[in-house]
């Protein structure tokens, strides 16, 4: 009787001691779970505070007259309209304004005000209008990134001029000019529809998101079928030997290669044996294929093997052939799965550096390219890229490619989501 | 049973209980020294018996003494399975299906097949019923397809109640109406064989009852081997009823004879409860 009660009450100690214990390992697990929060938290928020700035630039607005002289004429033709010297157009608009400044090195700081791609805009502009020529008009010009960076506040104006980068002269000008009313900061267009600069506030991600466009397609036209295709057979036709299963074993250290490899292997065959395009997005979008084809051949065998057999005996019983089986009935049931596995190993890819920089996706390419054969750069090498230039522009336009690329990203996953939910079968 | 009794001098195959049998019906399938082989191991062996045309044929016996993989083995789904060979001959209708060179696609549309678990595709059950004729390609227009369709659901005796809900899909319905929609789509390509694993063993008693009622109504038409672990069932639906013990055919004959006089003693023992 007594060694029961004993029992009984060690018992009882020891259900305290694991409903404790439960409770430990709950709490560590919600630790965990907010510290992941945390980290992902102050990545997006130092990131986005870097970043945001970008999508505001500064513009100045000045009158310009646009001398027919410039031009050769009141009527230009569009050659003589092209060749005009804008540059001294604006040039001449800002001594107009400061009709004080006079010494050369003095001009020379008053002309930097302006951003050296105010001129293209401008000549763009009226060579698309040249009606407007011989006439005096109020034009809302880029301003350089150094006055740029000082109106959107990330210079302190009372810095000493070497770390703000403008004189005193032209922070006199600059608060003349903002006294005017002329001074504005507007949403940045130049950043999503320019490609790369050597000037900051002329530096854009087109190209770059183009470069990464058309690599990806590239990459999902060569990996989907052939992925696919390679995972129907291994799972549903390959006999189980021994070639298979070295099959088997080098598609996963395929998978575990690293991405910098894969750069090389493109640089040796892609581009000096086929003598492909270097730099092209055909070439990266081939490279980042052979990264993500194992990623989808393993989630597509998932996928599969994860439809019951049951569906494959039912189609077998009707009389349906193997291969009418597997793609009447069991590759669409495998389709969620394997386009879940596709949209993250494309995701993957999206995000990939190393192997771009070894086929030479690095150039400085200032054009959107057109095509999958025009030299390109793609976004995460353009981060790379930026991240090297010391220039303050440039460092928040590294974070502002990054919320870019961040986006893209989480729509790519978002797609992945959606498409599960859309085609998810319920038994 | 309405039909001709007659002292049948012949067999069903080698019956070792050598009683002869009286259930009279020309053999549709015949297997003949039938040995499976799963690996290097012999899970059934050499099995001789005739499946006699318009009957519903039962094989019982305890788990895992071949019975499942002798029904596979008369529409070759063993093929499926790796590692699993076959040897002798099955004939259909006097045609060896292991012969080379036998369409193996062809096969199965002669002879249907019904899972212990009800399976039907996750669509509509209009597109279950449809799959196996749109693949043999037994209706020109949408309406022909839509009469092989309701004729095969009226015939499973699933009609009336899914005649509205065509487009639902299929694995919404009940338990027991999915083993009908399965005999649906099985009978929908014409089969002359239809063999049934164990198709009651996941319903309830109530569907049980329904689908055994249809196997009954099923028989005028075809031939019907059915596996079943329930001894009642088989006594209840089978004409002729073949006992299979540890990989062997032990006993093999008219139901009722099999269970009121069984000859083996591995049988009687089975029979009485004392194993299996």
């Amino acid at each position: 009787m007594t060694e029961t009660t004993e029992t009984r009450f060690r018992m009882k100690e020891r259900l305290k001691q694991r409903h404790k214990s439960e409770k430990r390992f709950r709490a560590y697990g919600k630790i965990a779970i907010y510290a992941s929060f945390g980290f992902l938290a102050v990545l997006f928020v130092s990131i986005i505070y870097t970043g945001a700035d970008t999508f505001r630039e500064t513009k100045i607005e000045l009158n310009v007259f646009l001398d027919p002289e410039a031009f050769g004429g009141d009527d230009p033709n569009q050659n003589q309209l092209r060749q005009a010297d804008y540059n001294g157009l604006i040039k001449q608009a800002l001594r107009t304004r400061f009709p004080d400044v006079t010494a050369r090195k003095d001009k020379k700081e008053l002309y930097a005000l302006i951003s050296s791609g105010a001129s293209i805009d401008l000549q763009n502009w009226v060579a698309a209008t040249p009606e407007y020529v011989g006439q005096t008009l109020t034009v809302r010009m880029q301003a350089s990134d150094d006055v740029d960076q000082l109106v959107k506040g990330a210079v302190e104006r009372d810095a000493p001029p070497r770390v703000r980068r403008l004189s005193d002269n032209q922070l006199a000008w600059l608060e003349e000019l903002e006294a005017d009313g002329v001074v504005s900061t507007r949403f940045n267009k130049t950043f999503f529809t320019k490609g790369d600069s050597r000037e900051p506030e002329l530096a854009g991600v087109a190209g770059a998101i183009m470069g990464s466009l058309y690599s990806i397609l590239v990459c999902l036209a060569l990996s989907f079928p052939i992925g696919v295709m390679a995972a129907v057979y291994l799972e549903e036709f390959a006999p189980k030997n021994k070639m298979t299963d070295f099959i088997e074993i080098n598609i996963n250290n395929l998978a575990a290669v690293p991405s910098i490899v894969f750069g090389l292997l493109g640089l040796a065959i892609f581009l000096n044996v086929f003598q492909l395009p270097r730099s092209s997005p055909l070439v990266g979008g081939m490279v980042l294929s052979l990264m993500t084809l194992p990623t989808i051949v393993i989630a597509g065998r998932a996928a599969l093997k994860a439809v019951p057999p049951s569906i494959r005996e039912a189609a077998f019983g009707l009389g349906a052939s193997p291969v009418r089986a597997v793609f009447d009935q069991v590759l669409p049931l495998a389709m969620p799965g394997i386009l879940t596995g596709t949209i993250i190993g494309t995701a993957g890819a999206l995000g990939e550096t190393a192997p771009l920089l070894m086929i030479g996706m690095v150039a400085f390419v200032v054009d959107i390219p057109s095509g999958i054969l025009d030299p390109a750069t793609a976004l995460p090498v353009q981060v790379f890229l930026w991240a090297d230039i010391p220039e303050k522009g440039f460092a928040e336009r590294t974070a502002a490619a990054i919320i870019v690329l961040l986006g893209f990203t989480c729509l790519m996953n978002l797609l992945a989501i959606l498409l599960r939910k859309k085609y998810e079968i319920r038994w | 049973m309405e039909e001709t009794v007659v002292n049948f001098s012949g067999s069903y195959g080698k019956d070792p209980s050598g009683v002869p049998h009286l259930v009279a019906a020309p053999a549709k399938m015949t297997a003949e020294n039938v040995t499976v082989f799963y690996g290097a191991n012999p899970a059934l062996h050499e099995v001789s018996m005739d499946i006699p045309a318009n009957r519903v044929t039962a094989m019982i016996g305890p788990s895992g003494c071949g019975k499942s993989t002798f029904l596979r083995s008369l529409n070759r789904m063993n093929d499926t399975i790796e590692g699993c060979r076959v040897e002798g001959s099955v004939f259909l209708d006097g045609d060896d299906i292991y012969a080379p060179g036998t369409d193996v696609v062809q096969i199965r549309t002669h002879i249907g097949m019904v899972f212990q678990k009800p399976n039907p595709f996750p669509k509509s059950i209009y597109d279950n019923v449809a799959y196996g004729p749109r693949i043999h390609g037994m209706a020109d227009n949408r309406d022909e397809l839509d009469t092989i369709v309701l004729n095969s659901l009226e015939r499973a005796g699933l009609l009336n109640e899914v005649r509205d809900r065509l487009d639902a899909p299929g694995t919404g319905l009940s338990g027991g109406q999915q083993q009908r929609l399965c005999i649906a789509r099985a009978i929908a390509v014409q089969p002359e064989v239809i063999l049934m694993d164990e198709p009651c063993s996941a319903l309830d008693p109530i569907a049980t009852e329904r689908v055994e009622e249809l196997i009954e109504e099923l028989k005028e038409q075809y031939t019907i081997a059915i596996v079943t672990h329930s001894m009642q069932q088989a006594r209840r639906l089978s004409d002729v009823t073949a006992h299979f013990h540890l990989g062997h055919l032990v006993e093999l004959g008219d139901t009722a004879r099999v269970f009121e006089n069984p000859q083996s003693d591995a049988t009687k023992d089975y029979l009485m409860g004392r194993v299996g």
